[in-house]
């Protein structure tokens, strides 16, 4: 086991270097950060002097290995458009995401398992049609428009629920569900598959044969193995509920790291944007080494393999 | 040992492998109702200059946001009403047809063609060749794709052909995992190893044989990408860090429409319902297919 883990952890680190790397270059590459900075109507002398005062000037590998050690010392630079500490603004910014992550997490999660267990158990019947048409419609509703249609809905007709800013636990309401819904569909599909293969599988038969009840073999026995591929699906999933955070965050103004995000990115605040893809790089990095040292653990073939 | 001519050879009469196929075609019914929404969205894309009642781009600043056909206000001559600078909202919705399957389809080639070439090589050669491959989708996959194109789009400066290559070059992970796991499997069967006793070169070997054994699960995933391509344009486009105006591009129309969102909810809905229909239509293609071409394996 710990071989497993020091190499996973080795790999995980490895990986995490490179995407650092990478993101840096993407962003540095992808246009002349100093023009973007100067502003429009800059004349070239003002351009060479951000260039300078930025220290654009050097190599790439020296800037990269400059931003790595600051980063390392706690340093990530000022943001160029908020004037503040790039730490401390995405530490004040990174509860808010964390907290609608698994707002959305747990919703996702509690329409998809009793949904998916009920499917399984009972293929064909009405609560598995619906299963499927939820399933179907939640992956082709772009997700910023079913946050519209929430909002529009709860928000401004019903009136139950605030529709923007970040003040209460009322404003993560439509965000959790517009967000859970979108990463809901894997999860609905996975139980669902899962369950069968358990269900059709021989220690079922044979719990079924000691004549246990139909709810402990279900709940007790199949449910328990058709969770373990859910564990690898919750950490890739949950990568992807951050990137999606930044087009909720933004409908609904809530004050999270993907609102900063989007409002660093469109202003072309460099700093800020490379510490937040950095960030969001390392969490999923982390959270597949986890997801994967968690499956070594339970699933003894994982780790000899 | 018996003779083997003397065996009679029973003549099999029934209907082909290709006209069986043709029934489980037409039988699946997501399959032949998905295929006939996406013709119809083709169809409209393709011959938009024909069917548009008026020109998408011109503004009419003494008609805007009137209303649509259904209600009390609205006219024949603006059958889905206009939007807020005047211009007739059918048109646009039409000519944005255009925009979100170029998307789709343009991403789909380029990412598929990347991530088919990594997933054959990867699942073809193993070892070393694979290692690479693995580490290379491990670190794509770390990396959050929403935030990079929109970093890279707003740098770069937004267009329809930035999104495309944006996109292309960063979607081409799922295709990489999905190529990778089928080669392995023909991989490993008789006529790979027959191909190459006799001789054949690799190339050959991987575009003849195992590349055609692999197409069903290829096509599945393309389904899937331009799928997800389509709904990622729109939302970079709601960012307004995609496709810029004046193109009518639904995820676009959606965000210049959301702050009369309120009085008139049609502005988003339509766009947005439009959106919805191709993904439909693009996913029930895509799960049919995977119905047809792997019967049992239906999840």
């Amino acid at each position: 086991m710990l071989a497993f883990a020091l190499k996973r952890l080795a790999l995980a680190v490895l990986v995490a270097v490179v995407v650092s790397a990478l993101a840096f270059l993407l962003l540095r590459a992808s246009g002349d950060v100093a023009v973007a900075l100067a502003g429009e109507g800059a004349r070239s002398t003002d351009i060479e002097n951000v260039r300078k005062v930025y220290g654009l000037d050097r190599p790439l590998l020296v800037q990269y290995l400059d931003w790595v050690g600051r980063m390392l010392h706690g340093d990530f630079g000022e943001s160029l458009y908020f004037k503040t500490d790039v730490l401390a603004l995405v530490r004040d910014k990174l509860p808010t995401t964390a907290l609608l992550a698994v707002l959305s997490l747990l919703f996702a999660l509690g329409i998809s398992l009793p949904l998916g267990v009920v499917a399984a158990v009972y293929p064909n019947s009405w609560i598995d049609r619906l299963c499927l048409a939820l399933a179907v419609a939640g992956q082709a509703l772009p997700n910023f428009f079913f946050a519209l249609i929430l909002m529009m809905v709860f928000g401004v007709m019903l009136q139950i629920v605030p529709v923007s800013g970040s003040e209460s636990w009322a404003h993560f309401v439509l965000p959790s569900v517009a967000l859970g819904y979108y990463v809901a569909p894997p999860f609905m599909r996975l139980t669902r598959t899962g369950m069968m293969d358990a269900l059709a599988s021989d220690y079922i038969r044979t719990a079924r044969a000691k004549g246990l009840s139909g709810a402990s073999i279900v709940l007790k026995h199949a449910l328990r193995n058709a969770l373990v591929p859910v564990v690898a699906l919750t950490a890739v999933q949950l990568g992807f509920l951050l990137g999606g955070s930044v087009v909720i965050e933004t409908v609904f103004a809530l004050d999270g790291l993907g609102y900063l995000a989007y409002k660093s990115i469109s202003h072309l605040d460099l700093p800020v944007t490379q510490a937040i893809v950095t960030l969001l790089s390392f969490i999923y990095v982390g959270l597949t080494l986890s997801a994967d040292l968690i499956n070594a653990w339970l699933d003894p073939r994982i780790r000899i393999g | 040992m018996a003779d083997v001519a003397a065996i009679p050879i029973v003549e099999v009469v029934g209907p082909s492998r290709r006209v069986l196929l043709g029934r489980r075609v037409l039988a699946h019914r997501g399959l032949v109702a998905g295929a006939g929404l996406l013709a119809l969205i083709i169809l409209i894309a393709v011959t938009a200059p024909l069917i548009a009642p008026h020109d998408p781009y011109a503004q009419d600043l003494t008609r805007r946001l009137v209303p649509p056909i259904w209600s009390a206000k609205g006219t024949w001559t603006h059958v889905l009403g206009t939007d807020n600078l005047g211009r007739d909202y059918l048109s646009r919705l039409i000519y944005g047809a255009r925009i979100s399957l170029l998307i789709g389809l343009s991403v789909m080639l380029i990412s598929g063609l990347i991530g088919t070439t990594l997933g054959l090589l990867a699942g073809y050669f193993g070892g070393r060749v694979d290692m690479i491959v693995t580490f290379t989708v491990t670190v794509r996959l770390a990396m959050p794709l929403i935030l990079v194109a929109l970093a890279v789009v707003a740098t770069v400066g937004g267009s329809l052909i930035v999104v495309i290559l944006v996109l292309g070059l960063l979607k081409w992970d799922r295709f990489a995992v999905v190529m990778r796991a089928a080669t392995q499997q023909v991989r490993a069967l008789e006529f790979v190893a027959a191909a190459e006793c006799i001789g054949a070169s690799t190339l050959r070997i991987i575009v003849g044989e195992v590349l055609p054994n692999v197409m069903p699960q290829l096509v599945v995933v393309a389904t899937v990408e331009a799928a997800s391509a389509v709904l990622l344009e729109a939302a970079l486009s709601f960012l307004g860090l995609g496709v810029q105006p004046p193109l009518p591009s639904w995820g676009l129309m959606i965000a210049e429409a959301k702050i009369y969102m309120f009085f008139s909810f049609w502005l988003i809905a339509l766009p947005g319902t439009a959106l919805a229909l191709l993904v439909l239509a693009i996913n029930m293609v895509g799960d049919g297919i995977r119905d047809v071409a792997t019967p049992g394996m239906r999840s």
